[in-house]
């Protein structure tokens, strides 16, 4: 049975959430990336949506305005979290955002807010844009179209959207901190390793 | 030569390119997925293979990011109607954005505004070559996302660092950056006498098929020595660890200057959106990359 959290998210939802669990979600997903944060952390300027309780995504989708005046959702996959993190933690602060989606991982800032502000960032597989399209019920509503169509703030109702695997708990465990970890003491021995065999200048 | 033709046979190859991996991409992702063992990351493959099959049914673009897009032409020298080319693939652009349909992603440089329409200031950028004798024009086409544009850099070692210092450079990078742009990645490395050679030669490493290797037996060699420590990292799909880390290692090369040695490296994502076509005189065309492929 998968994890389903649904909007508005609590902190106790969020208690038994651990770092590598893979969850689903249902209701309001915000794509929000670099200019809307910089936007409210730098420029004071207030979102034209209210976060508390739902989810972000770091993500630009490509939208399709219809004959009717309403959009459709194309293709919308995650972008790369790490562009965010310097704005992240106040973010979280000042919104009380639950969960953030995006790819790659976060740092110690985010790390940080999650665990002080409980919330999780999570994984959505990059590049599978589709199959996160398909996982889009509606699209409720568009702000901040000034930025155009990848940054602007897309209010999405999603339905059983994931696979989201959880890369900073709640409890401010980080899964590509630990992950990272071991991949750079691995890289010292492998680099030592095919040193020695690309020696071309004697 | 008819340019409309011409115009029209790319931008649909485009929109093609966006929606479709090339033909040894896909071959090799499979090759991937068969050998991962690790339950989180066999699922992260999973989900990109629905992804692929929806996109193809769904007839979407595959990655929301069709990326500011890139060609490289190789033109032969008696292909009608050379000065025509650049204006047409401009052209392509802008069609294959509202009919494909693909992100809008040029932001202009200092007015920092985006006007929907993927061209700009040397936007789409266009790489040429001459070939001398033919009549043919190959358009390889690249969809350069942000997330695989991220970790690209550029470095002038010195020659005391030797090949040993391109080792360290494409491993840092690969930790540091890499396993945040969608790997399994393919990494493009061009080694030459300074940065600006070796960041083009690096991009067009990543346009050689997979499979293919470096003409040198030393350059061959060390692709295959950096493919191999590069996967013995572990880093699996999304950097959420593995059995693999990259999809290949390709190296490109110009001579260099006796005090540096200079490197440039782009990756290319799981998801690489790469195309070649070739057309002759007659705008009859073959599609290297997607065989079976119809515009």
């Amino acid at each position: 049975m998968n994890k389903v959290l649904r909007t508005p998210i609590s902190d106790s939802d969020l208690e038994d959430i651990r770092i590598g669990d893979v969850i689903y979600m249902d209701g309001i997903l915000v794509t929000c990336r670099d200019v809307a944060h910089r936007r409210l952390i730098e420029f004071h300027r207030e979102l034209p949506v209210d976060l508390k309780g739902l989810a972000i995504f770091h993500a630009g989708p490509i939208v399709k305005k219809l004959p009717d005046g309403k959009y459709q959702m194309v293709s919308i996959g995650p972008t790369t979290s790490m562009r965010m993190e310097r704005f992240e933690k106040e973010f979280v602060r000042q919104t009380g955002v639950k969960i953030i989606v995006g790819k790659g991982g976060m740092a110690e800032e985010t790390e940080e807010a999650c665990r002080t502000y409980k919330a999780l960032h999570c994984v959505f597989p990059g590049g599978c844009a589709v199959l996160a399209a398909t996982e889009v019920e509606e699209i409720e509503r568009v702000e901040w179209m000034d930025l155009g169509m990848p940054e602007s703030l897309w209010v999405n109702r999603v339905k059983g959207f994931g696979p989201l695997i959880v890369s900073i708990d709640a409890h401010g465990n980080n899964l590509f901190k630990k992950n990272k970890a071991v991949f750079n003491e691995r890289k010292d021995r492998l680099v030592a390793e095919i040193s020695e065999k690309v020696r071309f200048i004697q | 030569m008819d340019i409309e033709r011409f115009t029209d046979i790319i931008a649909r190859f485009l929109a093609v390119s966006g929606k479709i991996l090339p033909d040894d991409i896909v071959k090799k992702l499979a090759e991937l997925k068969a050998a991962e063992h690790m339950p989180l990351a066999k699922s992260v493959y999973d989900s990109m293979s629905r992804n692929q099959d929806l996109a193809a049914s769904l007839d979407r673009p595959s990655c929301q990011d069709t990326g500011v897009v890139n060609f490289f032409v190789s033109a032969g020298e008696n292909f009608p109607g050379l000065g025509k080319i650049a204006g047409a693939l401009r052209e392509a652009v802008v069609r294959a954005t509202a009919e494909a349909p693909l992100r809008h992603n040029t932001v202009a440089i200092f007015d920092e505004k985006n006007d929907g329409t993927n061209v700009g200031e040397r936007a789409p950028f266009v790489h040429w070559d001459i070939v001398p004798g033919s009549d043919k024009v190959k358009v390889e086409t690249y969809m350069a996302g942000g997330g695989c544009s991220l970790p690209g850099r550029a470095i002038t070692l010195m020659p005391s660092a030797g090949y040993e210092g391109i080792v360290q450079y494409v491993f840092d990078t690969m930790v540091d950056w890499g396993i945040n742009a969608c790997p399994p990645l393919l990494i493009g490395i061009g080694i030459a006498g300074s940065v600006e050679n070796a960041s083009i030669l690096s991009k067009r490493a990543l346009l050689r098929p997979l499979g293919s290797h470096n003409p040198n037996p030393r350059g061959a060699e060390m692709e295959g020595l950096l493919e191999d420590g590069l996967n013995r990292l572990g880093i699996g799909p999304q950097g959420l660890s593995g059995s693999s880390s990259v999809m290949g290692v390709h190296i490109e090369s110009a001579a260099r200057h006796p005090s540096t040695i200079s490197v440039g490296i782009n990756v290319g994502c799981w998801a690489h959106r790469r195309g070649a076509i070739v057309l002759d005189k007659d705008l009859s065309y073959e599609i290297l990359s997607h065989k079976g492929v119809r515009l």
